[in-house]
């Protein structure tokens, strides 16, 4: 439990050191919901109608940009290797690693959510349920992602195979995500999806650290 | 102990070494020597359990390295041609984070003597990516004066060294030899070191 | 070692497959043909022209099998690539790589054949039934397979790591297409459920059946022609590759 602390305090350092990756994401997610309208038209019934499904396209997108660099950094610096040659199991280490790359890059579009569903008119009810979802939702996001991280570690035009990769898996968490508001709108109730949502979670807390670290250790040998 | 039997290595098509036994015992060290491409890197990341051998065994005191997986690698250090050294980071948090990943605690001060060892006093707080290549391989070197392991496996670990630090490498090896530690290295100069057993690929 | 698991490992390794493949491929072809012609004469002229849908419905005799076919091999696929993950066997990873062509293929067949029965059933040629997108999406990840595969030079890396991905596959497909199923029921305005189709006829399922054989037998004698090519690409350094009657006879 020390040595996964500690690679999420190294990975948040690291984060805080070259800010200006963080806050591309950050502004590429606000800047990709903002042109919707523009190209839509500015009709409230519409947007509201649209807005879970914008939000949530353009925070899978958002956090495809910086998944490329999840692992590559370590790769290429030499810190992977010694990952790998740790007394602590690397299944661990690429557990932490996860949760810092939430913490950077799902936590703050979780936060900015609201302020982009207010441009599309929703209701405090929805904007709650599309935080909730997208609580539930962005750490499926970097759990998946990283799968195809590591995946693609090292290989050739990497960071557009990566995206033909995970964006296919990213499927059922766009449909739960973006549903769980508009059954919400609708009068259904969101906690179908939600749970859903929970479920899904919990599979790839269990599945993802497995699979990233097996295609880790091929990308190494 | 370290023993290898039977070690060979296919990259791609090409098979680059087969039949290679090796031994390595307390005080002992063995220079790897060999061509460029003749797979001195691939054996020494074989040894460290990087990657699996076409065929043959390693073992730890007559245990499968295979079977040992933690245990062996707490007993070992592994460099490689990399720095492993973060360039946002300080040499201090470098030193710190890296122990705390290996599941042991460094206090600052162990640390910082360390960094001093090595020349790198008045640097501890400035970030890597403002020192000069010899200075980050200093980096590295303190962290083989603070990292406990009995076996070291270094590639090439005096490319980029000045005439001091180069000393300073040769004194902290044969301070671990010594000490009842093993060294596996590679290096394409003669070692600045007695007694070396040498295994030729 | 018992003898059992011996014999396994014969036909395992590439050498001793490649010749046993060559002699099994005449026989898939044949088997490919003859269930072909009794399929589509069913289908063309035994089965009855359906009362609502008239001539165009014949389609599915394309259509079903192949997007069986589609869901089927990715499973085979998958297998191949998780014994090649378990017990390190190199035929294992070559087989994976010679699947995933023949099953995008199939899964853009369903797709194809689908839109062109989409439009005369549906008036138009695509809509987002909860079977067509999940097709789409197995589509999607038979590309990313080949994709990963041809991005890695390294023969056994790319097999590793192909096998990773079919993996998280096999374990995201039934999410998919069920996620998509609920998605569609939600939006059920949109589309038309395929569901409620009338009751099959007798004939059409035996159409469809025997359609749905020929296509395998058509995917194994591929599969097998793939993967041979696969191994003489791989094995070109090895002697019993350069000792090969067809090698030898070519031209220098």
């Amino acid at each position: 439990m020390h040595s996964v602390i500690a690679i999420i305090r190294r990975d948040l350092l690291l984060a805080m050191r070259r800010k200006s990756e963080v806050l591309t994401a950050l502004f590429f997610f606000i800047i990709v919901v903002s042109l919707f309208p523009l190209g839509i038209g500015p009709e409230s019934a519409l947007l509201r109608k649209i807005a879970p499904g914008v939000i949530w396209v353009s925070a899978l997108l958002a956090t495809m940009l910086g998944l490329a660099r999840l692992f590559a950094p370590d790769h290429a610096d030499g810190t992977l290797e010694q990952m790998v040659l740790s007394p602590t199991p690397l299944g661990l280490l690429v557990a932490g690693k996860i949760v810092a790359h939430w913490i950077t890059t799902g936590l703050p579009l979780v936060l900015l959510a609201p302020v982009l569903g207010i441009q599309f008119d929703l209701d405090r009810g929805a904007l709650g349920i599309l935080v909730l979802a997208l609580l539930l939702g962005t750490p499926l996001l970097s759990l998946i992602g990283a799968i195809g991280a590591a995946l693609t570690l090292g290989v050739r035009g990497g960071g557009v195979l990566l995206s033909l990769l995970v964006l296919p898996l990213y499927v059922p968490a766009l449909i739960f995500g973006a549903g769980a508001v508009e059954s919400h709108v609708s009068g259904l109730g969101a906690g179908g999806h939600l749970s859903l949502l929970a479920a899904l979670l919990a599979l790839a807390v269990f599945f993802a650290p497995w699979a990233t670290t097996a295609a880790l250790r091929i990308a190494l040998e | 102990m370290l023993t290898a039997t039977g070690l060979s290595c296919v990259r791609g098509e090409r098979r680059l070494f087969a039949g290679l036994d090796l031994a390595v015992g307390p005080g002992e060290w063995l220079h790897v020597q060999g061509e460029n491409g003749a797979g001195k890197t691939s054996l020494l990341r074989i040894l460290a359990t990087l990657s699996p051998p076409a065929e043959g065994e390693i073992r730890w005191h007559n245990e499968p390295v295979a079977a040992l997986a933690e245990d062996y690698r707490r007993a070992m250090l592994f460099l490689g041609h990399h720095g492993a050294v973060k360039e946002e980071l300080t040499p201090l948090e470098n030193l710190t984070l890296a122990a705390q990943l290996d599941g042991t605690t460094l206090d600052a001060a162990t640390a910082l003597q360390a960094l001093v060892r090595f020349g790198l006093r008045g640097r501890e707080d400035l970030a890597v990516r403002f020192l000069s290549a010899g200075q980050k391989r200093r980096v590295l070197l303190a962290r083989l004066a603070v990292r406990k392991a009995s076996l070291w496996i270094l590639d090439e670990p005096f490319t980029a060294l000045d005439v001091k630090a180069v000393a300073m490498l040769s004194g902290l090896i044969e301070e671990h030899l010594a000490a009842g530690g093993m060294a596996i290295l590679t290096s394409h100069q003669s070692m600045p070191l007695p007694n070396g057993k040498v295994l030729s690929i | 070692m018992n003898n059992k698991l011996v014999n396994w490992f014969k036909f395992g390794s590439p050498q001793s497959f490649y010749p046993l493949a060559g002699k099994m491929i005449p026989w898939f072809w044949a088997l490919a043909v003859v269930f072909g012609i009794i399929g589509l004469w069913i289908s063309f002229f035994v089965a009855p022209t359906d009362f609502q849908q008239g001539e165009g419905y014949r389609i599915i005799f394309i259509h079903v099998p192949a997007a069986w076919m589609s869901m089927f091999l990715y499973i085979v696929m998958a297998t191949w690539a998780g014994l090649g993950l378990a017990l390190n066997t190199r035929l294992s990873g070559m087989m994976a790589q010679a699947i995933a062509p023949t099953g995008a293929l199939m899964a853009f067949l369903s797709l194809w054949t689908g839109a062109i029965w989409g439009k005369p059933m549906w008036g138009a040629w695509w809509v987002w039934d909860a079977r067509l997108t999940s097709a789409l999406i197995l589509f999607f990840l038979y590309i990313g397979f080949i994709a990963l595969q041809a991005a890695i030079d390294d023969a056994r890396r790319a097999d590793k790591a192909g096998a990773i991905l079919a993996l998280v596959g096999v374990v995201n497909v039934p999410i998919i297409y069920f996620s998509v199923k609920w998605w569609n029921t939600l939006h059920q305005g949109a589309s038309v459920s395929l569901t409620k189709a009338p009751a099959m006829a007798a004939t059409m399922l035996w159409g469809m059946l025997i359609m749905a054989l020929a296509f395998w037998m058509y995917s194994i004698a591929v599969t097998l022609m793939r993967v041979r090519a696969i191994i003489l690409e791989r094995e070109a350094h090895t002697e019993w590759v350069k000792n090969l009657s067809e090698i030898q006879g070519e031209p220098k």
